[in-house]
């Protein structure tokens, strides 16, 4: 009897324990990942001094300042600034402070080198734009300070590397010079400013850089005027070009002379047409031309005379010139040859002598190299032996030494542009997991492997490669499809043209891909990724894969480009140069046979094109062909539009996927007091789960659920710009919800006082957004919700059993909805990047809002806490229901960070993805940074925490059982005694 | 007729308030005019109205009303409306003719919103009815400015041609303001236009008109009571959480509890059943439950 009261007991309360919804410190890294990236390299600094030996400090297109390890290429440090906050330049001084110019020349900022803490800001104000310059000389010097020399905005500062202090300016906008170099003389605090009057007006400034006092000044004109980039070939010499773009001009401004000399291109023996550039280099006596596709070295020779020193095609490139032991310089040429890519490091002034010649082999998925930077070492043998850090085609980021790859970033990661996500391979039975993974011999050598460490033989490497394999081989990494749909495949498009598939189980590269550049575009951008095959029911031999679209050029009429990726190999299918552009593409929710969704894609003449071009799509388009309507948004008309098909294009080419279409309604936005700022939809593959919602009085509301909601955000003209610039009487937000068919505004209401931006979602029949109010200086967040009335009389029991309802007649959107909106206000403490809705594979779970913080955090907020239901007193039958009492603000709870401690840096976009497992949900939010986890808004009610314990559930049973045996034969022996008795 | 008394009476009213305004110019209010009204007006042929009535006269005809009213703050102003048959070109179809009301602060708003159609002609019907063959889209298009039309463009709706027809052709306009802007019309059926829509053609070919004009509703504050509950509970007092019900408390108790009472119940069943065989049970029973609980432990 006591057993089993301690067994019952014991399973009530194992019972009991409740999961909790956040996480567990050891449980951080079990079902998430992170990664850091810094996005493609613009300006890399490498330090010799003590303490930046080992490091390199590099600044990038995505506005990432970092310090990286030269052993490993690893992250030491790292600041993201804002997106407006551009980086112009970095140097560093004092040899312990990184220096970064930024946001067009107006911000300056010392980072302490070791840690990267910032050590000061300075503004530096001016009136006009100019080049920003930065220039940290090493010789002017004053006490233990140093002078950091900025020119921009018009004006060249100097400035105190110490703490920040701007000791004198100069503007040289008041005499409308354009500042184009400042240059250090040698050995002397004195510096030459260099610059142009209009086009043809030079000036020459001779400064004392200690206290901006003008030296000098002389002025020349030159008829022929100047255009681009200038080259300092010596420390009184530069050379540009004239406005014709076919003569070098050599300025030279030696003894307070200016004196002109011009060389004609074609003098050089080269043919001058077509568009000529100088390119900024910093090597002594030489600079770099750049004709049509190629590059030409030219020297200038002590008579001040030009000439060619080489001449090679366009993919090559040429470092900085780097100052290594008493006054020598070298320079490096990266070249192209096949496969492999040739560094070769010259000393300065002299093309056909060597120091260091290298050859490495490239993954052709790399592409070209767009930058090489240098640095020198001392060999063991006291030598000078060089490394080169080269940005790729790619935005990889790869350090080389000793003709080999040190290491490499894949910094093109940090630049995502858009996310889809696809299935692994089913695994097959009777085939092992190597199949897939493995030829039989590497699989042969997994086992020989194991074998080894289980008999205590292995090395070292051996047991890494052990470790390797087993995670790989791990529950979560694997590369087939699993039974909850935890694991799949992430497919990511970034800036670079290429696309990555990562594996949600670790985050993993499974394989990536440098989209295929064809002859006829020279600067094609992509654009979005689309599902294109999902083989479900049948077709499951084939591969899914995604199309890409992309376009020749960046405006929208551009020529549209279509690729299309195989998702398990990771290799182009196919890829074609549209002669249409593609202003909007739509999925379509029809499939043909081999499971490829038909697509249309609408160009700039607002004619749609049918993919795939087979008689297959054309016929199930047809059917379908009268209930095909699309919107397009015109934010800067403000008018939104409705289209429909009409008929096939008339053209001179008879083209059978080509439709004209026609305009079924229009809304326009008076420009003078609304402008468009937000417009979203729903998600297409989103799952409602029920339309009806039971309230706590036994009552049914009908949720109002159209696919073709679209919400639309305007505010007034003056309030569009950033939070401040408008007064709140002259601000206002007004929000819609149009249906897309036939254009009727379901729902309108004007928020007094608020602005933008405004950030929103739109799920099953509601929609939150967030915006700032002016009147209580917050951020809010509102949320309105639809609820359809025509099926509101279907509440009568009887009517449903005897079928008098319409349920089941089909939705029409000609018809007049009579529908009800409930709406709420409540203020919200942060302001936000990104928002997103969890969705599930029925959407029975119950929603949570994730929202990117401005700390590149994401929040999860229960839906719960945005509904316009709530009330200050909700009734008992309410709280029953789950309403929470009405608060003027929306709790944070830390603990329901989704990014737990983590941050996300540059935050852009957040993605979620149902499982197969009703209650969890997939997050993927990118920026600089990648996060991924796994999200149960309700928990995982359908099944059992991975925490667990099957021991003490077996235990339990086995000891239930073993009661009941004592406890029978206890019985039948008593029993024996009571009848004995 | 009995229903059009009252009205009549209101406007009667209405306009006398008006001129009182006026003659006083005391008061104007400056409250926001939520024009929600809904005209059901038995539109259709009107005989002073001539179908595809010439545009110049329509437009001499505003000016010089607006002339005339310059002088009070509200004037009649009209605009057309355009219809077309699928892809055919708009031509003019009806007109709407509202009260222009300027309001103190200079913004402009449209009430009284009135419209008369044009009788559809024979060849019209006959468009119409190509119409409802092909279930093809009537479309209609209003100018997005009313003051001085188009403005920037026409804005323009369209139902399939189906949906209309009922007794006679019923339509509803829902027609969106911001001031003397028209932002969108909403226009289609009275009522439902199930899918799939039948071939129905009306019995009268007149049209019987709804309109409704729109202004955008003030969105819901925030709710502010922070500063109450602050004000309340300053001294840092801490809310009692509230009482929870005995079984609330205790629960984890009385299940094990209850267990064993029922565990005790059975026993004590069982026990006079292999027992005392015959008279007696009963008692023996009642005696085992008002034993209770502590003849099971002893029996254990």
């Amino acid at each position: 009897m006591a057993i089993r009261f301690i067994i019952l007991t014991l399973l009530f309360l194992s019972s009991c324990t409740i999961p909790s919804l956040s996480l567990y410190e050891d449980q951080v890294g079990l079902m998430d990942w992170h990664q850091q990236y810094i996005g493609k390299v613009k300006h890399a600094v490498f330090h010799t001094q003590k303490t930046g030996r080992k490091r390199v400090v590099v600044s990038t297109e995505e506005n990432v300042i970092a310090s990286l390890d030269l052993r490993h290429g690893e992250i030491f440090w790292r600041h993201v600034l804002g997106i407006n906050d551009v980086v112009d330049g970095i140097d560093i001084a004092l040899g312990k402070y990184v220096i970064t110019l930024s946001s067009d020349g107006s911000t300056l900022r010392a980072w302490n080198l070791p840690d990267g803490q910032m050590v000061w800001e300075s503004f530096l104000r001016g009136s006009k734009h100019s080049k920003p310059l930065l220039l940290v000389p090493t010789n002017l010097k004053v006490d233990k300070d140093s002078l950091i020399l900025v020119s921009s905005k018009g004006c060249l500062h100097a400035v105190s590397s110490i703490d920040g202090e701007i000791l004198w300016t100069r503007d040289f906008a008041a005499e409308s010079v354009e500042v184009q170099q400042v240059i250090q003389l040698d050995e002397s605090d004195q510096i030459y400013v260099v610059g142009y009057a209009g086009s043809s007006q030079f000036h020459a400034y001779q400064i004392n850089a200690m206290n901006g006092e003008l030296l000098n000044h002389e002025t020349a004109a030159f008829s022929g005027g100047f255009v681009g980039d200038v080259a300092l070939v010596s420390s009184d010499t530069l050379v540009t070009l004239d406005t014709t773009r076919s003569i070098l001009v050599t300025v030279s401004f030696k003894n307070r002379k200016i004196a002109f000399q011009e060389t004609h291109l074609s003098n050089l023996g080269e043919d001058s047409s077509g568009m000529v550039e100088i390119l900024p280099s910093s090597l002594t006596g030489m600079f770099t031309v750049k004709i049509n596709n190629y590059k030409l070295f030219i020297r200038l020779t002590s008579e001040d005379k030009l000439e060619v020193v080489h001449k090679v095609d366009h993919e090559t490139v040429v470092s900085d010139a780097l100052v290594f032991s008493e006054g020598k310089e070298a320079f490096a040429v990266v070249e192209h040859g096949g496969s492999k890519v040739d560094i070769t490091v010259k000393p300065g002034q002299d093309w056909n002598n060597n120091l260091v010649q290298e050859s490495i082999e490239m993954d052709h998925q790399r592409g070209l190299v767009h930058k090489v930077f240098i640095n020198n070492y001392l060999r063991t043998d006291r030598s000078h032996g060089f490394r080169a850090l080269i940005v790729m085609e790619d935005h990889s980021l790869l350090l080389v030494q000793q003709g080999k790859i040190v290491w490499n970033r894949e910094d093109a990661l940090a630049s995502i542009i858009d996310v889809t996500t696809s299935e692994l391979p089913v695994e097959k039975e009777g085939v092992s997991v190597a199949k897939v993974e493995h030829s039989l011999f590497e699989w042969l050598k997994g086992h020989m492997l194991k074998l080894k460490g289980t008999l205590m033989l292995a090395s070292p490497e051996d047991v890494a490669a052990i470790q390797a394999i087993r995670l790989k081989s791990s529950e979560k990494s694997k590369m087939t499809r699993d039974h909850n749909g935890f694991r799949k495949l992430l497919i990511v498009l970034t800036k670079a043209r290429k696309i990555f598939a990562l594996h949600s189980g670790d985050g993993r590269v499974v394989w990536s891909l440098l989209l295929h550049k064809s002859e006829a575009c020279d600067s094609p951008t992509e654009l979005n990724l689309y599902q294109w095959q999902t083989p479900h029911h049948h077709a499951m031999d084939e591969n899914p894969s995604v199309l890409v679209v992309g376009r020749c050029g960046v405006s929208s009429k551009a020529p549209a480009i279509l690729s299309f990726v195989d998702t398990y190999t990771g290799k182009e299918l196919n890829s074609f140069d549209l002669v249409h552009s593609a202003v909007q593409v739509m999925p379509l929710p029809f499939t043909d046979s081999t499971e490829q969704r038909l697509h249309l894609l609408v160009d700039d003449d607002r004619r749609i094109h049918l993919y795939p071009k087979t008689s297959e799509a054309i016929s199930i388009f047809q059917q379908e062909f009268s209930n095909i309507y699309w919107y397009s948004v015109e934010a800067d008309n403000g008018i939104i539009k409705g289209h429909a098909v009409k008929s096939k294009c008339a053209g001179e080419v008879l083209d059978d996927f080509c439709f004209e279409t026609r305009v079924l309604w229009s809304i326009i936005f008076p420009m003078e007091s609304e402008k468009i700022i937000a417009a979203v939809s729903r998600k297409q593959n989103e799952v409602v789960h029920t339309q009806a919602k039971v309230t706590s009085e036994q009552d049914v509301m009908y949720k109002y659920i159209s696919k073709n909601l679209l919400f639309v955000a305007t505010v007034a003209p003056k309030a569009s710009g950033h939070i401040g610039s408008a007064d709140p009487d002259e601000a206002w937000l007004v929000v819609y919800l149009i249906d897309t068919i036939t254009g009727r505004i379901l729902h309108r209401m004007t928020h007094h006082g608020a602005q933008g931006p405004v950030h929103a979602v739109l799920s099953e029949n509601w929609v939150v957004y967030h915006y700032f109010n002016l009147r209580a200086h917050r951020y809010e967040m509102s949320v309105t919700e639809i609820y359809d009335q025509s099926r509101a009389e279907n509440k009568d029991v009887l009517k449903l059993v005897l079928g008098k309802h319409n349920l089941t007649a089909p939705v029409s959107s000609y018809s007049r909805p009579e529908i009800t909106t409930k709406s709420q206000t409540y203020f919200f403490t942060h302001s936000v990047k990104a928002v997103a809705v969890t969705s599930t594979a029925k959407g029975i779970t119950s929603k949570q809002l994730l929202i990117g913080t401005i700390g590149d955090q994401v929040l999860a907020l229960d839906k719960r806490f945005l509904d316009p239901r709530r009330s200050i007193n909700p009734t008992q039958a309410e709280k029953e229901e789950g309403i929470i009492p009405l608060a003027d603000s929306l709790p944070i709870i830390p603990q329901s960070y989704v990014t737990h401690s983590l941050k996300v840096e540059g935050l852009r976009g957040i993605l979620t993805v149902p499982a197969k497992l009703e209650s969890t949900t997939l997050v993927f939010a990118y920026g600089v940074d990648l996060f991924y986890t796994r999200l149960a808004p309700s928990r995982t009610y359908d099944s059992l925490t991975e925490d667990f314990s099957y021991a003490l559930l077996l235990l339990t049973i086995v000891a239930l059982v073993a009661a009941i045996f004592v406890t029978w034969v206890l019985s039948e022996k008593k029993e024996l005694r009571e009848k004995w008795r | 007729m009995k229903k059009k008394l009252p009205l009549f009476a209101l406007f009667l009213f209405f306009f006398s308030l008006l001129l009182f305004c006026h003659s006083s110019l005391a008061f104007e209010s400056d409250e926001l005019l939520v024009d929600d009204e809904e005209f059901g007006l038995e539109g259709g042929s009107k005989p002073q109205i001539k179908p595809h009535e010439p545009a110049p006269t329509r437009s001499t005809t505003t000016t010089t009303r607006r002339k005339v009213s310059d002088q009070d703050s509200d004037s009649k102003i009209q605009f057309s409306l355009e219809h077309a048959f699928g892809d055919s070109d708009f031509v003019p179809a009806g007109t709407f003719s509202a009260r222009l009301k300027t309001s103190s602060h200079g913004g402009q708003t449209l009430t009284k919103l009135r419209f008369s159609r044009n009788a559809f002609t024979g060849e019209d019907k006959e468009k119409f009815e190509k119409l409802l063959q092909d279930d093809d889209f009537y479309r209609i298009r209003l100018p997005s400015n009313t003051v001085s039309p188009p403005g920037r463009d026409y804005i323009i709706s369209s139902v399939k041609a189906r949906c209309l027809p009922r007794e006679g052709l019923d339509e509803h306009f829902v027609i969106h303001m911001e001031g003397v802007n028209i932002l969108a019309v909403n226009y289609g059926a009275f009522g439902a236009c199930s899918y799939p829509r039948q071939l129905k053609l009306p019995h009268k070919w007149s049209f019987n008109s709804h309109t409704v004009l729109k202004n955008s509703e003030q969105a819901p504050r925030a709710p502010i009571f922070a500063e109450e509950v602050l004000g309340e509970n300053g001294e840092g007092e801490i809310i009692p959480p509230p009482e929870r019900s005995f079984w609330a408390k205790y629960w984890m108790y009385l299940i094990p509890l209850g267990l064993i009472v029922i565990n005790a119940v059975t026993q004590a069943m069982n026990m006079p059943e292999e027992g005392v065989q015959g008279g007696g049970q009963t008692q023996q029973s009642a005696a085992a439950i008002q034993r209770g609980p502590g003849s099971a432990v002893r029996r254990r």
